[in-house]
C-alpha cells in the first residue's frame, strides 16, 4: 500500500525563499494534519522489515490504512526529524491510532496482544475527551464549541476562585463578568449621564438635579450578565459540550484533576488540551492591600456606590474604571507611578489623561501606595492612603471611600498543575510561550488568550485564536491567527481608537525620516449644539512614505471610537494607504469622515486647531 | 439688461489674467473678470472655489437664497448647512438624546419621567450653529480671497453672467471658467389644491420658530422618512404618507426594516396613499384629503403642518442656461455633464445635486469640486470616482451603506454569483435599557466565487455612519470577504458584528447572532 501521489506532493513543496523554520512549523502542521486525518497512520520506509510487519498485521486485521514512505518522499529526512520532536521517537515504522501514538512495531504487537489496539480502533476511547479546554472564557468556549462542531468530544474545565474581597461570578471568563461586557455598560451610563446635561441644551426640559443610583445600574448589569453567563451554559449544552464547574490541575500526561467547590476530585482524560485560564488583577503586597482593596474583579458587583475612590495605576482599566466612576458623578483619584497607557501611543494617551483632568478626574503623578488602613468600617467605609514619591523622599496621605487596584494582571498558569507535565511557563511573568500555531512546548498542549507571552489581551483575540486552533486540529485547516493590526478601544469618558503602530513603536520600526503623520483636532457635530469643547476630539494616521504612504498607524480621539475603527482596521487589511483615504468620500456629518480629508502633516508644525465663531 | 450692469472685472489689470496653461484666446474680447466664476455657494461651489483660489486663481462666488414660498431664507453654505445635513443631524441627535433620557434611569439615573421638549429653544441652538457656519464660511472666502457677490445669476452668454441683488441692482461678471453648483430646491406638488399655500418644506422645517406640532409628511424619500423621524423623537405625532415605495434606490429590505422601526417607535405610516387636497380649517388646522390607491376610497385628517418630501428640483431654472448652450436632462431638468463634469459648453461645469447623474450628497459634491479646481489649474487630472459613494440615512434607527444594493448586485451578476451574509445583532447598550433590536442588521453583499469580493454593505443601527465610514474604505480597496472576516473585531461595538458576519441567507440558517 503507498500514499497516494496528491498527499506526496504536498509534503514536497516547501516553498521557495522561506525560512527553515516557517518551512518546518509548515511540516509539522501537515504531519499532524495526516495524524488527526486518518484512522490509522503509519509513517514507514518501503525496505524496512519492521514497517513491513505492522503493514501485514493492520491488513490481516482488514484494516485500511494512510502510509508515507519516507523513503520515497523528496523531504523524507525532515519528515522524521519533525515526527522525532512531536513523538520523541525517530524510528519507523511510527504508527497512530485514531489520532494516538502508538509508537513502533514492538508497542503496536503488544497492544494487538493486550486488546489495546482493537479498543483504539473502535474509537476514541483511549482518551475520555479529545480535548479537554482548561477555562470557560472566551478563547476558551470559542475553541471548546468550535471543536465540538466539528465532531469532537469536547469538555470544559472552568472555575472562578473567588477574589480576596469574596466575588466570584459565573461561566464566560473576564469579558462577560469583570471585564468588556460590565465596563462598556458603566461607561454607557457615564455617557448617558453626559446625554443628560446635553439634552438640555437641545431643549429636553428638566430643572431637577439628576442623581445617580448605583445600585439600579449594578443590578440592571448584573442581570444581563447572569443572562449571558446561562447563555453560554445552554450553548454548551447544544453544541453537546460538557461543562464542569470545577478546576482543573495537571496530574499526569493527558490526565487532569477536576475538583469542584465541595472539594470532590474527578479526573478525566484527552488527547488534547487547551489552556485558557486567563488573568486576574494583581495585588501591590503592601500593608493592608488584599484586605481592604478592590479590583475590576469586585467593582462590577460591588452592592454599594464606591464613594469617594482612589484608582491605583494607569492602564487602560484603571482608566475607563476612573473615568466611568467620574461619569457617575464620583469624586475619583487616578494615582499613577508612571506613565498612562503603557504600550499605546503616548500623544495620544496625553490626551486621554487630559480630557478626564479636564472632566473632573484628579491625578496624582509619581506616586506609589505603600499602606492602606481602614478607618472606618462601612458600605463603604473609609480607608487611609498612605503613597511615596517615585522621584525620591516626599509622601502624601489620603482618606478615601475605596481603593480600586488596576495595576496588571497576573496569569493563571502556576496553580494548574503545568510542572507535572513539563509545560514551560515564562517564570517572570507566569505567561505561556507558545509557537505560532498556539502549542505549548508539549506538543498535545495548546494555549489561548492573555495567558500568552507576547500576545494581545482582548477578548476577539483569544476568540479568533480559539476558533482557528480548533479548526487546525480538528477540521483539517490551516489557518493561523494573525496577531498584526488588531484594533482595540479604550472606553475612557472620550474614547481611543487605534489599530496598528503607536507613534513610539513606527518611529522605532520604521525610522522618523521615513514617515509622514498626518493629525487634525476636530469638533463633532453633536458637541457644537451641547457647547462642549472644541478643540479636543483628534486623529491621527502614520504613514510609511517609502511604502506609498501606508497607514502604519490609525489612531481617533472622540465619540464612538470603537465603531469608527473597526472599519479602518479591515481597510488596513486590505492595505490601507494615504491615496485611499484621500480618494474616500465621506459620509456626512459623522465623525469618522475626518480620516477622509486629512491634510496637515505634524512635520509642518501647522496649526490644527478649529476656529470657533 | 446688460446696459445697466457693471463690469466687475473691468479696469482691473489683474482681472486679465489668462489660465496659463492654455494660452488660447477667451471668446470674450480680453475683459475676464476672473479667471473662475462659480454659481452657488453651497459645499461643492464653496471646495471649487476655496481650492482653485488656493492654487493662486482670481475666483468669485456667487450665491443667493431666493425664499421658500413660506419666505424662508438663509444664509452662504447651501443646503447642506442650512436645510440639510446638519440641521438635520442635530434634530436627528436632540431626539436621540431624548431615546437616551429614556434609558437612563434603567442605568441608574433618576430622571423624572415624561420629560418635555421646548422645541423653540432647539431649533434656536441649532438655527445658532448654522448661523456660525454662515459667518465661517463667509471669512473662509475672505481669507482665501475669493470675491463674494450676494446676488442671483443668469447667463447672458458663454462667458459672462449678470447677478441681480436683492434690491434689484445688477452686476456683470465674466470670467473664463464658470461651474455650476446651484444645487436643487425642494418640489412642491403642482396638482394638489392647497399645497402651495399651506404646506412647507426641508427648507422650512429647520428654521420653524414654533414646534410644527402634528405633521404629515408627504413622500417616503430618505428627506422624509428622517423629519419625521426626529419629530417623533421629539414627542410630536407624525404621519407619513407613502405613495409606493419608502427609500427608493436603496436596497429594500433594509428600508423596509429602516420604517418597520420607525412604526415600531410611533410613526405613523399611510401606504398606498396620495394627498388631493389640503385647506385650512376655521381654528387654523390644515385638513387634508387623500386617496387609498388601492381601494380609491378618499380620507380626511386634521394636522398642524404639512411637510412635502416627495423630491428635489435642479435650480437651473432662473440659469437661463439657453444663454450660454449649456444642456440639461429633458426630464430630470439637471445639467449633463462629462466624467470631467464638462457640460455641453466645454468651459462649463457643473458639479453636485444639478449635475445630471450624480449622487445628491455633500461629500462627494466637495470632492468633485476639488478635483475639478485642481484639474482646472493643471495640478493633476485625476477625476471624481462615484464609485462606491457611502451613505447614512439618519433615520431614528441609522441605515448606513456603501456599495449596490441586493436587487442591483443581483441584476448585475445574478443570483447564482452572489453570496448575502447577514446578521440580526443586539447592541449592547440595548440591553440593560431594554430596548427592542428586531431591526439592528447587517448584510454584506459578495461576489460568490471566491475570494467573494465585496459589491455592498447594508448597516442598520446605532451609529451607522461612523460604523459605515472605514467599511467604504476596504470596499475602495477592493476588499473580499476573506479579508473582512480575518480583521478581528473591537469588543463590544455594533461595528464587529460586520467582522463576524459568518450566515449566509443561502444557507436559510437562522441569522440571529447570540452570545459574544
Amino acid at each position: 500500500m503507498s500514499s497516494p501521489p496528491g498527499r506526496r506532493a504536498r509534503l514536497s513543496s516547501p516553498g521557495t525563499g522561506r525560512s527553515s523554520s516557517e518551512t518546518r512549523e509548515e511540516l509539522r502542521r501537515r504531519l499532524l494534519g495526516l495524524i488527526e486525518g486518518n484512522r490509522v497512520m503509519i509513517f514507514s520506509k518501503s525496505y524496512c522489515p519492521h514497517s513491513t510487519r505492522v503493514k501485514e498485521l493492520f491488513s490481516s486485521l482488514g484494516v485500511e490504512c494512510h502510509i508515507l514512505e519516507l523513503d520515497q518522499v523528496d523531504d523524507g529526512a525532515s519528515v522524521q526529524e519533525v515526527l522525532s520532536e512531536i513523538t520523541n521517537q525517530r524510528t519507523v515504522p511510527n504508527i497512530f491510532v485514531n489520532k494516538v501514538h502508538m509508537g513502533g512495531c514492538e508497542q503496536t504487537f503488544q497492544a494487538h496482544q493486550s486488546g489495546v489496539l482493537e479498543k483504539l480502533l473502535q474509537g476514541d476511547s483511549a482518551y475520555d475527551y479529545d480535548l479537554i479546554v482548561i477555562g470557560g472564557g472566551s478563547g476558551g468556549l470559542a475553541c471548546a464549541q468550535e471543536a465540538a462542531v466539528l465532531g469532537k468530544k469536547v469538555m470544559v474545565l472552568d472555575f472562578v476562585l473567588p477574589s480576596p474581597q469574596g466575588t466570584s461570578w459565573g461561566l464566560g471568563g473576564t469579558c462577560v463578568n469583570v471585564g468588556c461586557i460590565p465596563k462598556k455598560l458603566m461607561h454607557q451610563a457615564a455617557l448617558l449621564g453626559q446625554a443628560l446635561i446635553d439634552s438640555r441644551k437641545f431643549g429636553w426640559e428638566y430643572n431637577q438635579q439628576v442623581k445617580h443610583n448605583w445600585e439600579t445600574m449594578t443590578e440592571a448589569i448584573q442581570n444581563h450578565i447572569g443572562s449571558l453567563n446561562w447563555g453560554y451554559r445552554l450553548s454548551l449544552r447544544e453544541k453537546a459540550v460538557a461543562y464542569v464547574n470545577s478546576y482543573g490541575e495537571f496530574v499526569e500526561h493527558h490526565k487532569i484533576k477536576a475538583t469542584n467547590r465541595k472539594g470532590q476530585e474527578t479526573c478525566y482524560t484527552a488527547a488534547k488540551f487547551v489552556i485558557a485560564t486567563g488573568e486576574r488583577p494583581r495585588y501591590l503586597g503592601i500593608q493592608g492591600d488584599k484586605e481592604y482593596c478592590i479590583t475590576s474583579d469586585d467593582l462590577f458587583s460591588l452592592p454599594y456606590c464606591p464613594g469617594k475612590t482612589l484608582v491605583v495605576g494607569a492602564s487602560y482599566v484603571a482608566l475607563e474604571c476612573a473615568g466611568f466612576l467620574a461619569g457617575l458623578g464620583l469624586d475619583v483619584t487616578v494615582m499613577v507611578r508612571s506613565i498612562l497607557l503603557r504600550g499605546f501611543d503616548q500623544e495620544m494617551a496625553e490626551k486621554v489623561g487630559s480630557y478626564m483632568e479636564q472632566h473632573g478626574v484628579k491625578f496624582l503623578r509619581k506616586f506609589v501606595p505603600v499602606m492602606i488602613q481602614q478607618l472606618e468600617k462601612g458600605s463603604p467605609g473609609k480607608l487611609r492612603v498612605v503613597a511615596e514619591s517615585t522621584e525620591g523622599p516626599g509622601a502624601v496621605e489620603g482618606v478615601y471611600n475605596t481603593v480600586l487596584l488596576a495595576i496588571g494582571r497576573d496569569s493563571c498558569t502556576r496553580k494548574i498543575g503545568l510542572e507535572k507535565i513539563g509545560v514551560k511557563i515564562n517564570e517572570k511573568s507566569g505567561k505561556i510561550p507558545v509557537n505560532d500555531v498556539e502549542q505549548t512546548n508539549v506538543p498535545y498542549v495548546y494555549a489561548i488568550g492573555d495567558i500568552l507571552e507576547g500576545k494581545l489581551e482582548l477578548t476577539p483575540v483569544a476568540i479568533q485564536a480559539g476558533k482557528l486552533l480548533a479548526r487546525r486540529l480538528f477540521g483539517g485547516r490551516l489557518e493561523k491567527c494573525d496577531y498584526i493590526n488588531v484594533p482595540t478601544t479604550v472606553f475612557t469618558p472620550l474614547e481611543y481608537g487605534c489599530c496598528g503602530l503607536s507613534e513610539e513603536k513606527a518611529i522605532e520600526v520604521h525610522k522618523k525620516e521615513n514617515l509622514e503623520v498626518y493629525h487634525t483636532l476636530f469638533w463633532p457635530l453633536e458637541w457644537t449644539v451641547a457647547g462642549r469643547d472644541n478643540n479636543t476630539c483628534y486623529a491621527k494616521i502614520i504613514c510609511n512614505k517609502f511604502d506609498n504612504e501606508r497607514v502604519v498607524g490609525f489612531h481617533i480621539l472622540g465619540p464612538n471610537a470603537g465603531e469608527v475603527t473597526q472599519g479602518f482596521a479591515a481597510a488596513m487589511k486590505c492595505g490601507l494607504t494615504k491615496q485611499l483615504l484621500d480618494d474616500t468620500i465621506g459620509i456626512h456629518p459623522t465623525c469618522g469622515e475626518v480620516f477622509t480629508t486629512l491634510e496637515i502633516t505634524k512635520a509642518s508644525g501647522l496649526d490644527i486647531t478649529q476656529k470657533g465663531c | 439688461m446688460g446696459a445697466q450692469c457693471r463690469t466687475a472685472g473691468q479696469g482691473d489689470p489683474a482681472g486679465t489674467l489668462l489660465w496659463q496653461q492654455e494660452g488660447e484666446a477667451p471668446a470674450m474680447e480680453g475683459r475676464q473678470g476672473y479667471d473662475l466664476l462659480v454659481i452657488g455657494g453651497g459645499s461643492g461651489g464653496l471646495a471649487c472655489a476655496k481650492e482653485a483660489a488656493q492654487l493662486g486663481k482670481k475666483v468669485a462666488v456667487v450665491d443667493y437664497v431666493e425664499p421658500s414660498p413660506r419666505g424662508t431664507r438663509w444664509g452662504l453654505g447651501g443646503t447642506c448647512v442650512n436645510v440639510g445635513c446638519i440641521p438635520k443631524k442635530l434634530m436627528h441627535q436632540a431626539a436621540l438624546l431624548g431615546g437616551m433620557i429614556r434609558d437612563a434611569p434603567h442605568y441608574g439615573w433618576e430622571v423624572p419621567p415624561l420629560v418635555p421638549h421646548d422645541w423653540r429653544k432647539m431649533a434656536e441652538a441649532v438655527q445658532n450653529h448654522v448661523k456660525s457656519l454662515n459667518w465661517g464660511h463667509r471669512v473662509q472666502l475672505q481669507d482665501r480671497k475669493v470675491k463674494y457677490f450676494n446676488i442671483k445669476a443668469s447667463f447672458v452668454n458663454e462667458h459672462m453672467v449678470c447677478g441681480v441683488t436683492k434690491d434689484g441692482k445688477e452686476t456683470l461678471l465674466s470670467a473664463e471658467h464658470i461651474v455650476i453648483a446651484t444645487g436643487g430646491r425642494p418640489r412642491y406638488p403642482t396638482h394638489i389644491e392647497g399645497a402651495l399655500e399651506y404646506g412647507i418644506t426641508s427648507d422650512d422645517i429647520f428654521w420653524l420658530k414654533e414646534s410644527p406640532g402634528k405633521t404629515l409628511v408627504v413622500g417616503a424619500s430618505y428627506v422624509a422618512l428622517e423629519c419625521a423621524g426626529f419629530l417623533t423623537g421629539l414627542g410630536l405625532d407624525a404621519t407619513v404618507m407613502v405613495r409606493s415605495i419608502p427609500l427608493r434606490g436603496f436596497d429594500q429590505q433594509m428600508s423596509s426594516l429602516v420604517t418597520e422601526y420607525m412604526a415600531s417607535h410611533g410613526t405613523r405610516f399611510l401606504r398606498g396613499c396620495t394627498p388631493s387636497r389640503v385647506g385650512r380649517l376655521p381654528d387654523g388646522q390644515l385638513q387634508v384629503t387623500w386617496e387609498d390607491l388601492a381601494s380609491g376610497k378618499k380620507d380626511v385628517g386634521t394636522f398642524d403642518t404639512v411637510l412635502w418630501a416627495i423630491g428635489r428640483v435642479p435650480e437651473t431654472r432662473s440659469l437661463h442656461l439657453e444663454n450660454a448652450g449649456v444642456n440639461t436632462h429633458p426630464n430630470s431638468q439637471k445639467i449633463l455633464v462629462d466624467a470631467g463634469e464638462a457640460t455641453s459648453v466645454p468651459h462649463i461645469y457643473a458639479i453636485g445635486d444639478v449635475a445630471e447623474g450624480r449622487p445628491e450628497l455633500t461629500p462627494p459634491a466637495v470632492m468633485a469640486g476639488k478635483l475639478l479646481a485642481r484639474r482646472l489649474c493643471g495640478q493633476s487630472s485625476d477625476l471624481m470616482d462615484y464609485d462606491n459613494v457611502p451613505t447614512t440615512v439618519f433615520t431614528p434607527l441609522e441605515y448606513g451603506c456603501v456599495g449596490l444594493s441586493e436587487e442591483e448586485a443581483v441584476a448585475r451578476h445574478g443570483e447564482e454569483h452572489v453570496e448575502v451574509y447577514h446578521a440580526y445583532y443586539k447592541p449592547l447598550e440595548f440591553t440593560v435599557a431594554e430596548r427592542d433590536a428586531s431591526q439592528c442588521y447587517i448584510k454584506m453583499v459578495c461576489l460568490r466565487e471566491p475570494p467573494q469580493l465585496v459589491l455592498g454593505l447594508h448597516f442598520l443601527g446605532p451609529n451607522a455612519g461612523e460604523v459605515t465610514q472605514g467599511f467604504a474604505l476596504g470596499i475602495k480597496c477592493g476588499a473580499s470577504y476573506a479579508q473582512v472576516m480575518r480583521t478581528l473585531g473591537i469588543h463590544p461595538t455594533c461595528a464587529e458584528e460586520v467582522a463576524k458576519l459568518r450566515i449566509t441567507k443561502r444557507s436559510g440558517l437562522d441569522p440571529t447572532v447570540t452570545g459574544c
